[in-house]
């Protein structure tokens, strides 16, 4: 486990760096928890790490991969998203609740939080800024087609948006539509070329430039 | 509460700012704040709900200028204090007064887990619902001071139950004195007309998790 976050091309050391403001304000809590006991330092570093390698958007791509090729699957994934998840050892049966929704020709679903930012960990990791921002909080409901507009999507007049604002414990994940010319791709391909946002349901899944017909 | 954290359709927060590829944390101080949380909340001094509600309780204008991670820095602070896992004058000093926990804590070995079950909102409990898929209700004009889960752009419109998710913890009741009060939650339809005006889409809604204690038959 590094201190460094080094993806992201940040300097990022804990120890030397100066602090002022939250970093200054955070590390002393943690100090505090620390010598309280309240904490173990391993454990944080197990968390983050957790976080950062272990449980994202891949985790829902095979969801969403599996129900576009195993016709069974999708429809235990709509009756029942949570049981289906656990199938694949995501989460555990009675603990966090799921919904699927499916997107089709005339229906895009499309989820938010706007008290907090719920959003499906297991499935998908934690939020991008963008979903947690006041902007997308405020506006998805009141406006869901001008928000779409700006991730790059026009829906059309005659297709209907359903939102879904996740104002308990259940957690939603938009089964998105299979894109066209992916026929007879195994379900490891398919899990290749789902995005985060498409299960959000602000973008479709399209194929990557180049494998366009 | 109708507090500053309801912001389903307010103006003003300008466009979307998109980020490609942006870093799961944007500095190693967000990153400590999630770990936090997460192994604070191992000893079961609070639940999810109080953990929001203490969000909300941010005063309004330092909530709109504060990050994510500000606002749920923010919140630990409330919250270790308030149930008394830490006071006012550690927080303060970063010097710990009284002698040390001593009890369990999170282990790494717990994470694993961790990560599959974080809540358990769902009551196996044999509760009668007051609504079945199809009734047509309205959303209680209700403003109550404490937490509540019922955002106030649906509050006094009209819906549709769509779906009965079962029986789940009251996060309104449970946020404010940890009663659970099981009963249905819904998933209910509202129009986007309904809610917004002529103006909206005829073809869209938005639907919202709402429990018994939010309704009424319309």
């Amino acid at each position: 486990m590094s201190d460094h976050h080094g993806e992201d091309g940040l300097a990022h050391d804990p120890h030397n760096a100066p602090l002022s403001g939250p970093a200054l304000r955070v590390k002393a809590l943690e100090s505090l928890l620390l010598e309280k006991g309240l904490v173990d330092a391993r454990t944080l570093d197990e968390i983050v790490d957790t976080y950062e390698h272990k449980v994202g958007p891949r985790n829902g791509a095979r969801v969403v991969a599996r129900a576009w090729t195993d016709a069974e699957y999708k429809k235990r994934l709509l009756a029942d998203a949570t049981a289906a998840i656990a199938e694949f050892g995501y989460i555990e049966r009675w603990a966090e609740d799921m919904v699927a929704v499916e997107n089709s020709p005339t229906v895009r679903n499309m989820v938010v939080c706007t008290l907090c930012s719920c959003y499906p960990w297991p499935v998908l990791g934690l939020p991008p800024s963008w979903y947690k921002s006041d902007a997308y909080r405020a506006r998805a409901v009141l406006d869901p087609r001008g928000v779409l507009k700006e991730f790059g999507e026009t829906v059309p007049d005659d297709v209907e948006v359903r939102v879904w604002d996740s104002t308990a414990e259940l957690r939603y994940l938009v089964l998105p539509e299979r894109p066209a010319g992916t026929e007879g791709w195994s379900e490891e391909q398919l899990a290749a070329i789902v995005t985060r946002d498409s299960m959000v349901g602000v973008s479709r899944v399209n194929l990557p430039a180049g494998m366009r017909p | 509460m109708n507090g500053i954290h309801d912001l389903g359709g307010m103006h003003g927060f300008g466009p979307m700012v998109i980020e490609p590829g942006e870093p799961l944390f944007h500095a190693y101080w967000e990153s400590r704040v999630f770990a936090l949380r997460l192994a604070c909340g191992f000893h079961r001094k609070w639940n999810a709900d109080m953990g929001r509600y203490a969000r909300e309780c941010m005063p309004p204008a330092r909530f709109l200028s504060a990050s994510y991670y500000e606002r749920g820095f923010y919140a630990l602070e409330q919250l270790l204090v308030a149930s008394t896992l830490i006071n006012a004058k550690e927080l303060e000093s970063g010097q710990p007064e009284t002698k040390t926990h001593g009890g369990a804590v999170l282990q790494p070995a717990d994470i694993p887990k961790l990560v599959r079950s974080r809540r358990q909102m769902r009551l196996d409990v044999a509760v009668a619902p007051h609504f079945k898929v199809g009734d047509k209700v309205v959303a209680r004009n209700n403003n109550p001071v404490g937490h509540t889960r019922m955002p106030r752009y649906v509050r006094g419109r009209h819906g549709v139950i769509d779906r009965d998710h079962g029986v789940f913890t009251f996060a309104d009741s449970h946020a404010m004195t940890r009663d659970k009060k099981p009963q249905h939650l819904y998933s209910v339809r509202f129009a986007a007309t309904e809610l917004w005006g002529e103006h909206a889409s005829a073809r869209d809604s938005v639907y919202v998790d709402l429990w018994d204690d939010h309704l009424k038959t319309r």
